[in-house]
């Protein structure tokens, strides 16, 4: 069954918009009183609101509207946010996610549990706003109509910030099939209905009234930062039956003189409705009406053109010379004005597309790319110089549309960051901790799809830092720390990866706990002589978990492995840092994209190896004097640096008895993770833009070969693991103890 | 799991439905795949050897851009491989497991035929004196009183024993023994 597409869009936009609340009601923790992110709180919770109105789910607008009603007091400046009002709020958030959800899934009736929730919260609510007694809205915000007699939605600040919409329906909008109520509460979706009154003046005796005809006009006062054209685009199905009169904000007394003209009702009857409505104050409507009846007098032909002119004193103006609101307080609230036409305008040039689409267009792009390399190939095969410029001039081209592609998939990694914010506040108040994230780099991309499956796998670590590194603050105290701990996320990129950290100032990993349970556990053996670095990354290791105590945490010794297995599955690498004391750092290193590279092909025997060309740092022969004085060893000497080497037909024992052994051998120099290893291979063959193929389960426990592409000649490439083939190496290393002493000296 | 195998055509016995099965040779033997299971039949072509793999994953090729493993059938059933000729096909099966599924090609010496067998023209697969591992038949179909080995795809391609990259000769042995137990339990 498929949702209707105004509900799917409230769907998103309601996930949106809690998310942020989240993340804004995090960032406020730090720093209460930013006047922007209060607002931008308000918005989130008001927008939920209207949205939730318009389709009528009462049980979101009830809830968020109490919220809603703290949020202005904490706008206003009433109150101010604190750590409990912030949970409250957090809780509060929560909440409305659970009765939006209920609301989109009809059918499913709303829990016991859940009512009670919600009334926990609002009486929750009402405690927190009576702590400090509001002032009247009304009166606070609105000192010009003391009288004021309609209802206000939440209190406005100043009428002439206000659009004034003038409403008539046509006769036969009921008979085809729109219902004014509907329109008034797609309205509320626009902006905020201030106030608003029902002009029912045309409505006849009851023995004359035909109940298939409305009759009704509204005069409304709407708070909005829209454009006029989104006002008006509201009222878009019943325009033709209509009059509709907007003014914007700020409008010159005179326009509304016109305005009172236009309208069918008589003249004063309109200024009073006016006067109720709130676009005019007794007093305003008296100088309007008396202006009217001059200008009525002096010059009647004139009056018209007159309304128009713009030396007449805009209704703000007239306003601040009167006193009537100080001119600070005007400016301010032009400046708020344009700051949010801005954002709109910002919002507008957005597209949302469908994942999958995206997905398609990638693959699509891949395809591409292959077809491409394949046209290159008979281009030069048939030595067409015509022919190979062209297919040159193609490929560029399919190059910038690969970037382009793969760049629409790229999202900033600071959304997932951010959405640690709660994870820690929460777990750090469950184990007693106080600790503070930060936050480095959040505007680093990646895919979207790389991005997704870390997630997890981040959170199990940020969760192992707040639980295993920081120690308690007494401990901490003790120590000579600061008793708040932090713990810091960060990422940015290195040579065609991103390396993202979680690192945290805590005790350090403690080596000997972990050799020992790792001994206890027969995973090394008691005489192995085992670097720092080895030790950390046995906690890698399936079923190892050093915790004394298993908290609900973290602690049970599935987690690491699970983490380390979904960074490799991702084609990435993790590697631990650790000072005893000072903290430790668990670093991944993630490819950018799972699905097109630049890489560069080689050949070994009579297949062919893609390498990724980012982690490439040269190539050169494999000269019989570099080996020399080496007695056999897999290394050699680059200009007086040690470089280790692997022999890759060795590694992939390459079937010699077709292709026989190379005339010369070339060696690939590659970096990884700060280490410089080389690769030996028989043919260098080129850069080649390389389409990331899975290689299926079949090959998943696969080491050395991290997946498959195919090359323009149709043949299969495997594309090398390097991260897995360096640590091949450093094993190697590590088991030829005089080697390892020539590297590190 | 042979038990299971056997339990699943069981109850076709009773109607006499017919079922579809694609015969083919490696070396002298006469095998059949049911053709639900198959996706398609291509030519051997160009395959790329995959390193540090068993010698039975002959590699992978390139299926209309998808990159698809191929498993040699002889070098699977622990038999004599013979040299490919133009008759030497890739018979391409569709594996379904938990998530998606996926497509592995296996290498036969000759495709024969489809023939229809009727389901009580299929025999229990035999407790012993089969050249391949007992769990891999799903039964024996009498065709023109020849029997014909019908395959078990599920146990043949198992992505876990062609995934094993280690102590693969291990596994297969502890496999093979109690399989054969449970076989004749059920007899």
């Amino acid at each position: 069954m498929s949702m209707d597409p105004g509900l799917q869009a409230f769907e998103i936009e309601s996930a949106e918009l809690l998310e942020q609340m989240e993340q804004v009601l995090l960032i406020l923790e730090d720093t209460p009183e930013d006047e922007e992110r209060i607002n931008e709180l308000f918005r989130a919770v008001h927008t939920i609101k209207g949205s939730a109105g318009l389709f009528g789910f009462d049980d979101v607008v009830s809830f968020t509207h109490h919220t809603e009603t703290l949020m202005e007091m904490v706008r206003g400046g009433e109150m101010t946010l604190n750590d409990a009002l912030i949970g409250l709020l957090l809780q509060c958030r929560d909440q409305i996610s659970t009765l939006v959800d209920q609301a989109l899934n009809v059918g499913e009736p709303t829990t016991a549990q859940q009512l009670a929730d919600s009334t926990r919260l609002q009486a929750e609510l009402d405690v927190a706003m009576g702590q400090k007694t509001p002032p009247p809205v009304e009166e606070s915000a609105n000192s010009s109509s003391p009288n004021e007699n309609t209802t206000s939605a939440s209190g406005s600040e100043g009428n002439n910030e206000n659009w004034h919409i003038s409403l008539r329906f046509g006769i036969d909008v009921l008979r085809q099939g729109m219902d004014p109520m509907s329109f008034l509460r797609y309205l509320s979706t626009v902006g905020d209905i201030v106030q608003l009154v029902t002009v029912y003046d045309h409505l006849p005796a009851a023995a004359d009234m035909d109940p298939e005809a409305c009759y009704l006009g509204f005069e409304i006062g709407l708070r909005s930062s829209a454009e006029k054209d989104e006002i008006e685009a509201v009222f878009e199905f019943v325009l033709e039956d209509c009059t509709i009169n907007i003014l914007p904000p700020n409008s010159r007394i005179e326009e509304y003189i016109a305005l009172i003209n236009t309208l069918p009702e008589e003249n004063l009857r309109v200024g009073e409705i006016l006067r109720m409505s709130g676009a005019l104050t007794g007093q305003e409507l008296q100088e309007a009406l008396t202006a009217q009846a001059s200008a009525d007098v002096t010059d009647n032909e004139e009056s018209e053109e007159e309304t128009s002119t713009p030396a007449a004193p805009p209704l703000g103006d007239i306003m601040v010379d009167q006193g009537a609101v100080p001119k600070p307080v005007v400016e301010a609230a032009l400046a708020k004005q344009a700051k949010d036409q801005e954002k709109k305008s910002k919002e507008s040039q957005m597209v949302r597309v469908s994942a999958d689409k995206l997905e398609e267009l990638i693959n699509l792009v891949g395809e591409l790319v292959i077809s491409g390399a394949n046209t290159r190939l008979l281009a030069e095969e048939d030595n067409n110089p015509a022919m190979m410029e062209t297919t040159e001039n193609m490929s560029r081209l399919v190059e910038d549309i690969r970037d382009t592609a793969l760049g629409l998939r790229m999202v900033q990694i600071g959304t997932t960051f951010n959405r640690y914010r709660r994870t820690v506040r929460e777990l750090s108040r469950d184990v007693d901790k106080e600790i503070k994230l930060r936050i480095h780099g959040g505007d680093t991309e990646l895919d979207k799809t790389v991005v997704e499956k870390i997630s997890d796998p981040l959170m199990h670590l940020v969760r192992n830092s707040i639980d295993h590194g920081v120690e308690s603050p007494a401990r901490r105290k003790e120590m000579g720390k600061r008793t708040k701990a932090t713990v810091t996320l960060s990422a940015h990129h290195d040579s065609g990866m991103i390396v993202i950290e979680v690192s945290d100032d805590g005790q350090g990993l403690p080596r000997d706990k972990i050799l020992a349970k790792a001994i206890e556990k027969d995973l090394v053996s008691p005489d192995q002589e085992l670097t720092d670095q080895e030790v950390y990354m046995l906690i890698f290791e399936p079923g190892f978990s050093t915790a004394e105590k298993v908290t609900n945490i973290s602690g049970r010794g599935v987690g690491m492995d699970v983490v380390r297995r979904n960074v490799e599955a991702l084609r990435g690498f993790i590697e631990v840092d650790s000072t005893p004391g000072k903290g430790s750092t668990f670093r991944i290193r993630l490819p950018l994209t799972l699905a097109i590279i630049d890489g560069f092909q080689v050949r070994v025997g009579g297949s062919f190896y893609i390498l990724p060309l980012d982690l490439i740092e040269e190539c050169l022969e494999l000269r019989q004097d570099l080996l020399d004085g080496q007695n056999g060893g897999s290394y050699i000497n680059m200009r007086g640096d040690v470089l280790p080497f692997l022999r890759l037909d060795e590694v992939f024992h390459t079937d010699r008895t077709e292709t026989g052994k190379p005339h010369r051998d070339n060696i690939v120099i590659v970096h990884f993770a700060g280490q410089k290893v080389g690769l030996v291979v028989d043919e260098l063959l080129g850069e080649y833009q390389t389409v990331i193929k899975p290689m299926g389960q079949v090959f998943q426990h696969l080491s050395g070969i991290s997946g498959a592409t195919i090359l323009g000649s149709g043949e299969v490439a495997m594309i090398i693991d390097i991260p897995a083939l360096v640590q091949r190496i450093n094993k190697t290393l590590h088991n030829r103890p005089e080697v390892q002493k020539i590297a590190n000296a | 799991m042979a038990q299971q195998a056997i339990s699943e055509s069981a109850p076709d016995t009773g109607v006499a439905a017919i079922r579809q099965f694609l015969t083919f040779q490696l070396a002298e033997d006469n095998y059949g795949i049911e053709i639900l299971d198959i996706r398609e039949i291509i030519e051997h072509g160009s395959i790329t050897a995959v390193p540090m793999m068993p010698d039975f994953i002959a590699g992978v090729i390139n299926l209309r851009g998808a990159v698809v493993p191929v498993i040699n059938l002889s070098l699977r059933f622990g038999l004599e491989a013979n040299p490919p000729t133009k008759r030497t096909s890739i018979v391409i099966i569709e594996i379904a497991d938990e998530d998606s599924g996926s497509e592995v090609g296996i290498i036969v010496d000759q495709v024969h035929e489809v023939l229809d067998i009727a389901s009580e023209d299929i025999a229990a697969p035999p407790t012993f004196g089969a050249k391949i591992r007992a769990d891999f038949i799903s039964g024996m179909g009498k065709v023109d009183e020849v029997f014909l080995i019908l395959l078990d795809v599920k146990h043949v391609l198992s992505i876990a024993e062609l995934s094993a990259v280690k102590a693969l000769q291990q596994a297969e042995s502890d496999l093979v023994a109690p399989t054969d137990e449970r076989v004749s339990e059920t007899l």
